[in-house]
C-alpha cells in the first residue's frame, strides 16, 4: 500500500509540473466537448427556427397563369422570384433550393374541373433544401385542398365528403425525450474525454518513462512490479476522472446556453444528472486506465504508443455510432456490457427517465469486473523481462 | 558478497551469457572488463534480478536471487546502464522517491540524503530539476537515488561512460570511498586505465564467457605484458583464436 501510495503521489507531482498533460488532460480534453456541442447545437436551430419564421424565396416560372394560385401562395409566406431560364442546373447549383413551375394550360385544365398540374423542381442530395421543399409542398396542398373543398359547397356538397379519414397526431414523445434524441451523441464525449484525460499519463508512465530509460531503475528497487502498476493506474485515473468531472460540470453549464425550449424540447444537466453520469463512468476510468497502460506497455516508443492509443480510441465511439445507424430496441443485458450500457444509460438519462438502482448497478458491477481483468492483464504484461529494458 | 556460477543467458540462437563464474568480494573493487557486446550488462541484470538467467546461480550475501528476488534487490544499490532520472523532478526529489520505494524512514532518509549530497558534491544542483543536467550530474543524481538505502553491495554498469576528466576522477573516488567502508563494489567497464586503476580483481568477459579472473598483477604475469592494455588485448586476441 505503501509503495502504491509513493508511486501515485509521484506520479501526480510529475505530471501536474507538466504544462502539456495539463492542457490536454484539464482544459483542451474535458472543454472541446461541450464548447463544439454549443457551437453546433447552437449554429443548427438558430438557422432552423429562422427559417421556419421567414418568408420563403422561389422562383416561379408561369407565374401568370395561376395569379390566383401564387396571390395565395403569397399570403401562406411564399415570396416569388422571377422565372429563370434553366430551374434543374439553377437546383443543381444550389442556386436555388427549389423552384415552382406552372405550365401554360394550368388556366384550361382549370376551368374543365381537371386537376392541373404543377411541378416542383429540387435536388434532394442537397442539404438544407428538404425544409424548404417541404413548405412549398404543404402550401401548395393547402391551396389545392382550400379551392377542392370549395368546389363541393359549389355544387351543395359537405366539403366532409372529400375526407373520410381524417388523422389526428397524439406525439407521445415529451420535452425531455425530443432532446434525449438531439442530444445522443453525448456520451461518447464523456468516454472521449476520459479517455484524452487519461491518455498522456499512460504514454508517459510506461512508454515515457521505458523510452527515457527510468523504468530499468525502477524496477531495480524491492518492490513488487504490480505495486507500482496500481501506483500508475490510480493516477491516470485521478486525471481521468477530474477530467470528466470538469466536463460534466462545463456541459451542465452550456445547457443554460442552448435555446432549446424554442424548440419545444427540455435538457436537464443538474446535479442529478452529473452524479449519475460519474457513478457509472467510473467503471470505465478504471477500464481505460487499465487498457491505456496495456497498449502503452506494447509499445517501444513514446510515439509508438500514440499511433496504437489514436487506434485504441475509436473503440469506444462503436456503441454511439452502432446505435444510432441501427434503432435497437434497448433491452437489460445492454446495461451489462461496459461501453454499451454506459451509453444507454446517458440517453435514458438526458431522455429525462431516470436510471433504476438495478440498472446502476449493473453498468457499475459489469464495468468493475472488466476493468479488474484488464488490470489483471496488464500486471501480466508488466511482470516481462522486455518491459523495463529500454535498449 | 555477489557469488555468480555458470551464469547463462541465451537470447534465440545469441549466446549472449554462456557459463559465467565470479565472486566479488567485501571490501574489494571488482571490475568486470570486456569489449562492448560481451555480456557485461546482461550479466549485470541478471545480479540485479530485471532478466532471469536460464540457467546458473547468483548468490547475493548468501540469498539465492531464484529464491527471494525482492530480498536481493534490498542488499543491492545499481547504476543500470539505463539511467534515466525524472526531468520534471529536483535532484532531492529524485532521490526521495527511491528511498520512499526502499522503505525508509523520513529521518533516516534525511540523513543518508544528505551524507549522499556532500559525499557526491553535489550540492550545488540538489534543488534544481534534473532537466538539462550534465552528463556528470546525471550519474551523480543516479548514484545517490541508487545508493541512499546504504547497501552493502554495489553494481554499477560503465558507471564513467560519457563523463569528463575530472567528473570521473571524483567518481573513481567516491568508489574507493565505497570500498573503504567495507562494501562490495562490482562495476563493468570497457576502458582498460579505469579497470586497472581502481580494481582489487579482474573479471575479463569475451563472448559471454569468463576469459581471466585475476589481480593486475597476476594478469600482467600470466600474459607476461608488462602493461594492462596489452595483456587485455592478448587475452581477448587469443580467446578468438580458440573460437575461430
Amino acid at each position: 500500500m505503501k509503495t502504491t501510495l509513493t508511486v501515485f503521489f509521484k506520479e501526480v507531482r510529475e505530471n501536474l509540473r507538466d504544462k502539456r498533460t495539463i492542457t490536454s488532460a484539464l482544459i483542451y480534453g474535458p472543454l472541446i466537448g461541450p464548447l463544439i456541442f454549443v457551437m453546433i447545437i447552437n449554429t443548427v436551430l438558430t438557422r432552423e427556427l429562422n427559417k421556419a419564421d421567414q418568408p420563403i424565396k422561389v422562383p416561379v416560372i408561369g407565374a401568370q397563369y395561376a395569379p390566383n394560385m401564387v396571390d395565395a401562395l403569397k399570403q401562406q409566406g411564399l415570396l416569388p422570384q422571377p422565372a429563370i431560364a434553366d430551374p434543374e442546373a439553377a437546383v443543381r447549383n444550389q442556386d436555388a433550393d427549389v423552384v415552382l413551375r406552372i405550365p401554360a394550360d394550368f388556366g384550361k385544365s382549370w376551368r374543365n374541373g381537371e386537376t392541373s398540374q404543377v411541378e416542383l423542381i429540387y435536388d434532394s442530395s442537397q442539404r438544407d433544401t428538404n425544409s424548404s421543399i417541404e413548405r412549398v409542398r404543404r402550401m401548395v396542398e393547402t391551396y389545392a385542398r382550400h379551392q377542392g373543398a370549395m368546389r363541393l359547397v359549389a355544387r351543395g356538397l359537405a366539403p366532409t365528403m372529400m375526407a373520410p379519414v381524417s388523422v389526428d397526431d397524439r406525439d407521445q414523445s415529451t420535452p425531455q425525450s425530443r432532446a434525449g434524441q438531439l442530444f445522443a451523441i453525448m456520451p461518447y464525449f464523456f468516454v472521449l474525454t476520459i479517455f484524452m484525460g487519461g491518455m498522456y499519463l499512460a504514454i508517459d508512465l510506461t512508454a515515457g518513462e521505458r523510452e527515457r530509460q527510468s523504468l530499468e531503475p525502477l524496477f531495480a528497487n524491492p518492490v513488487a512490479r504490480w505495486k507500482i502498476l496500481l501506483g500508475k493506474l490510480g493516477a491516470i485515473c485521478v486525471f481521468s476522472l477530474t477530467s470528466l468531472l470538469i466536463s460534466v460540470i462545463a456541459f451542465g453549464v452550456c445547457g443554460h446556453f442552448l435555446p432549446t425550449e424554442r424548440l419545444g424540447m427540455v435538457l436537464n444537466l443538474g446535479p442529478s444528472f452529473a452524479g449519475q453520469v460519474l457513478l457509472i463512468m467510473l467503471p470505465l476510468v478504471m477500464l481505460l486506465a487499465s487498457l491505456q497502460t496495456l497498449v502503452a506497455a506494447f509499445a517501444k516508443s513514446y510515439r509508438e504508443a500514440q499511433t496504437y492509443l489514436s487506434i485504441l480510441m475509436m473503440v469506444p465511439a462503436l456503441p454511439s455510432v452502432l446505435l444510432s445507424v441501427m434503432p435497437v430496441k434497448v433491452s437489460g443485458w445492454m446495461y451489462d456490457i461496459p461501453l454499451l450500457g454506459q451509453q444507454v444509460g446517458i440517453t435514458q438519462l438526458l431522455r429525462g427517465e431516470p436510471l433504476t438502482a438495478l440498472q446502476i448497478s449493473h453498468c457499475v458491477v459489469s464495468g468493475v469486473l472488466v476493468a479488474a481483468v484488464a488490470t489483471l492483464v496488464t500486471a501480466w504484461v508488466y511482470r516481462s523481462e522486455r518491459l523495463a529494458i529500454s535498449s | 558478497m555477489i557469488e555468480v556460477k555458470d551464469l547463462r543467458k541465451y537470447f534465440g540462437d545469441v549466446k549472449a551469457v554462456d557459463g559465467v563464474s565470479f565472486t566479488a568480494r567485501d571490501g574489494e573493487i571488482t571490475g568486470l572488463l570486456g569489449p562492448n557486446g560481451a555480456g557485461k550488462t546482461t550479466t549485470l541484470r541478471m545480479l540485479y534480478t530485471l532478466m532471469q538467467p536460464d540457467n546458473g546461480q547468483v548468490l547475493v550475501d548468501g540469498i539465492d536471487v531464484a529464491r527471494d528476488a525482492q530480498a536481493v534487490r534490498r542488499q543491492l544499490g545499481v547504476l543500470p546502464d539505463a539511467r534515466g532520472l525524472y526531468k520534471r523532478l529536483t535532484a532531492r526529489e529524485n532521490i526521495d522517491y527511491f528511498a520512499h520505494l526502499q522503505g525508509m524512514s523520513d529521518t533516516l532518509l534525511r540523513t543518508r540524503r544528505e551524507h549522499l549530497i556532500k559525499a557526491l558534491d553535489m550540492g550545488d544542483i540538489a534543488d534544481r530539476r534534473t532537466e538539462g543536467f550534465s552528463q556528470g550530474q546525471r550519474v551523480k543524481t543516479a548514484i545517490a537515488r541508487a545508493l541512499v538505502h546504504d547497501p552493502r553491495n554495489v553494481i554499477l554498469d560503465e558507471p564513467t561512460n560519457g563523463l569528463d576528466v575530472m567528473a570521473t576522477r571524483g567518481l573513481r573516488q567516491f568508489m574507493r570511498h565505497l570500498k573503504e567502508e567495507g562494501r562490495c563494489v562490482l562495476f563493468s567497464s570497457h576502458i582498460m586505465q579505469e579497470v586497472a586503476a581502481l580494481c582489487d580483481r579482474i573479471v575479463v568477459i569475451a563472448h559471454g564467457r569468463v576469459v581471466a579472473d585475476e589481480t593486475p598483477d597476476a594478469l600482467r604475469a600470466q600474459t607476461g605484458e608488462a602493461n594492462l592494455e596489452d595483456a587485455f588485448v592478448k587475452i581477448i586476441g587469443s580467446e578468438e583464436g580458440l573460437a575461430a
